[in-house]
């Protein structure tokens, strides 16, 4: 039940930025190009871990408290703080304690015999609370019934493997069952999980084709897509919503940017691979800033409640 | 790798060497030397079939990246009969990373698709090395969408480092293209036989790469990742990428054990370079017994059986009741005394 994620370990819920320099060594995945590091060159040395930390963007100082009430997003220049699975559920259901979660009983194996894995995921578990980067189940928005799946990048960058592919999946085939719209929140900066290779590569396949069985319910799928989502993630599921909407600011794309720098070498435009980017190149449907997000997803389940054309064929 | 010959094929270099002295020799001065250059063939030979038979990993994707390794338009060529290329995506350009057109294969209406990498450096210009846009995996949809609509096996022949990582390529949406591919491709009702004919370049290869019987060829590569791009995030340092390229186990044994493809085609002794007709040759046999075998079948039939092949893929536990309250358990006494709910952040440090 949601009440298990509320009681694990309380667990850092604002962005943790690293100093420019430092490098997560497993943070790329996909696709030849692969992801880049969740890195900006103009981010300041974060301060110490505690109940203040300093906006990345503005510099401005919020309290836990009051970076929490504005659902993690500075009041000073909108920046939007990363948000892990349980307190994205938290600002999206209207219970999160009636959340069902789905399929907790699948565990990650290191089928490749990869180095280091098993160490890298007992941390992640450890970090996050979470067992691997997906949290499926089924919770109201403005009393519709709807599935939901989160990408939690704070796990192993929300990249994908074998687990997170499979509650993907069954995400869609039981709202399919239940005949319930379904909302993936991605998070996923890592694309496709490089320690489980041509396994994570599959699941772009078998999530795909889970959309598009699930289509043809007539019920709406819903991507948001959050900061950042790339590589193999993007490149599947993420991008086949009915309707895709980003949050302001995320870095969206394929290719990593370092990857693309080092390719063209030159340097990028400014804002390349941003949302914004994004919208101005027809790639997503609406920026919506999380304060809006909610009311949103509930607007577009509204509009899809009724389908009389849709039943009449039916019928 | 001067002259095109793999540094650890220089014990045979030298061996072929002096039985063509040997040749000349024989030639020029009309002695026979029958028996010394019989013997000295036979120690050819069998040194050949060691080398080859004990490949590493990483020798194997030096095999795949070969510049003589036949690509896409020379197995076309050997293999089907009337190839009419087909160009563009209707929407934007023709991305010359990618060919397809329409052609027989042995006797049979098909389309066949691929990226195409240049065979010389004029070439490779003019086809981006083989690194499709979103337009070039647009342009295989389109074939695609039209062979199903006249019911004709699909063909594809997968040789590419990977998707292109340039800034117009994100512009024109390079996920959201692979995406619908990946989609798109699954539900076409008409036999689909992808094969990994050199390199298998994560996404941008799956991107082509969804079909009812996926080969390799046996020094193909087919990776999430590249092995130099494995080594810098796990090692950061590229020259690692030897033993990247064993820890991704990206081989076609390998991909073969994890039931990711349906079969290894064999190479002649030396790689598919060393002679593109008998590569050819074994490539068809194995295109033509497996499209036989699925054209038995309708379209929905085919459908069905490739979604549930995806659905199996992938590797994890499900874990019982009474494993996952063991689990739990220990998690907690691990986490120690000083849990209270209110526990500062600062105690958790990034991990890596």
């Amino acid at each position: 039940m949601f009440k298990d994620l509320f009681r694990s370990k309380q667990r850092q819920r604002y962005a943790k930025v690293k100093p420019p320099g430092e490098t997560k060594p497993d943070a790329g995945a996909a696709a030849g190009a692969g992801a880049a590091p969740l890195q900006r060159p103009e981010r300041p040395r974060e301060v110490p871990d505690g109940i203040w930390t300093k906006c990345p963007g503005c510099q401005t100082i919020h309290y836990e408290g009051e970076l929490a009430k504005h659902l993690y997003v500075c009041t000073q220049c909108g920046h939007h703080f990363t948000v892990g699975a349980v307190e994205r559920l938290a600002q999206l259901l209207d219970d999160p304690e009636a959340f069902e979660e789905w399929d907790t009983n699948l565990a990650t194996v290191n089928a490749l015999g990869f180095p280091d894995y098993e160490a890298k995921l007992a941390r992640a578990r450890e970090k996050t609370g979470l067992d691997e980067a997906v949290v499926s189940g089924v919770g109201c928005m403005g009393g519709y019934p709807v599935a939901i799946g989160i990408l939690d990048f704070n796990f192993f960058t929300g990249s994908m493997g074998s687990v997170a592919g499979e509650k993907l999946t069954r995400l869609f085939e039981r709202a399919a069952e239940r005949d319930v719209p379904v909302i993936v929140v991605s998070g996923g900066g890592g694309g496709a999980r490089m320690q489980e290779g041509i396994l994570s590569l599959m699941q772009m396949a078998k999530t795909s084709q889970a959309v598009e069985r699930f289509g043809r319910t007539g019920r709406p799928y819903i991507s948001v897509l959050t900061h950042p989502t790339m590589g193999g993630v993007y490149a599947s599921y993420a991008s086949l919503g009915d309707y895709i909407f980003a949050e302001p600011g995320a870095l969206i794309g394929f290719a990593g940017p370092r990857i693309v720098e080092r390719t063209i070498r030159q340097a990028l435009p400014s804002g390349f691979q941003t949302s914004e980017f994004a919208l101005r190149n027809g790639m997503v449907d609406r920026i919506v800033p999380r304060k809006e997000l909610r009311d949103t997803l509930i607007r577009v389940l509204r509009l899809h409640e009724k389908r009389p054309m849709l039943d009449a064929r039916a019928r | 790798m001067a002259n095109s010959v793999f540094e650890w094929e220089r014990p045979l270099v030298e061996l072929e060497s002096r039985i063509k002295e040997l040749q000349a020799f024989v030639d020029q001065r009309g002695i026979d030397l029958t028996a010394e250059i019989a013997t000295l063939q036979e120690k050819a030979d069998r040194l050949r079939a060691e080398i080859f038979a004990n490949l590493t990993p990483w020798q194997r994707v030096q095999m795949a990246r070969h510049p003589k390794r036949p690509t896409t338009l020379d197995y076309i060529e050997l293999i089907f009969d009337d190839f009419l290329e087909l160009h563009g995506d209707r929407t934007v350009r023709d991305d010359e990373a990618m060919v397809g057109g329409i052609a027989l294969l042995d006797g049979v209406p098909v389309t066949v698709i691929g990226p195409q990498k240049g065979r010389d450096t004029k070439e490779n210009i003019r086809r981006n090395f083989g690194l499709p846009h979103p337009e070039g995996y647009r342009k295989a949809m389109r074939l695609m969408h039209q062979a199903a609509k006249f019911g004709r096996p699909i063909i594809s022949l997968i040789d590419v480092v990977g998707a292109y990582p340039g800034i117009e390529a994100e512009q024109r949406g390079q996920g959201v293209a692979i995406a619908e591919n990946i989609r798109q491709m699954s539900f076409l009702e008409v036999p689909i036989i992808c094969v990994v004919t050199g390199e298998g370049g994560s996404g941008g290869a799956l991107a082509i790469g969804v079909g009812d019987r996926v080969l390799m060829m046996e020094n193909a590569w087919y990776s999430v990742i590249s092995p130099e791009m494995c080594a810098e995030i796990l090692w950061k340092d590229t020259s690692k990428a030897p033993e990247a390229a064993a820890v991704l186990r990206l081989g076609a044994e390998d991909l073969l054990e994890f039931e990711i493809i349906d079969e290894v085609i064999a190479e002649p002794l030396g790689g598919a370079q060393r002679d593109p007709e008998d590569a050819a040759r074994r490539l068809k046999e194995a295109l033509v017994r497996h499209l036989h075998e699925l054209m038995r079948y309708d379209g929905p039939a085919l459908v069905e059986a490739r979604l549930a092949k995806y659905r199996r893929m992938g590797r994890l536990a499900e874990l019982t009741e009474e494993q996952m309250r063991a689990a739990a358990d220990a998690a907690e006494n691990s986490a120690g005394a000083a849990e209270t709910g209110q526990a500062a952040p600062a105690a958790l440090k990034e991990a890596d």
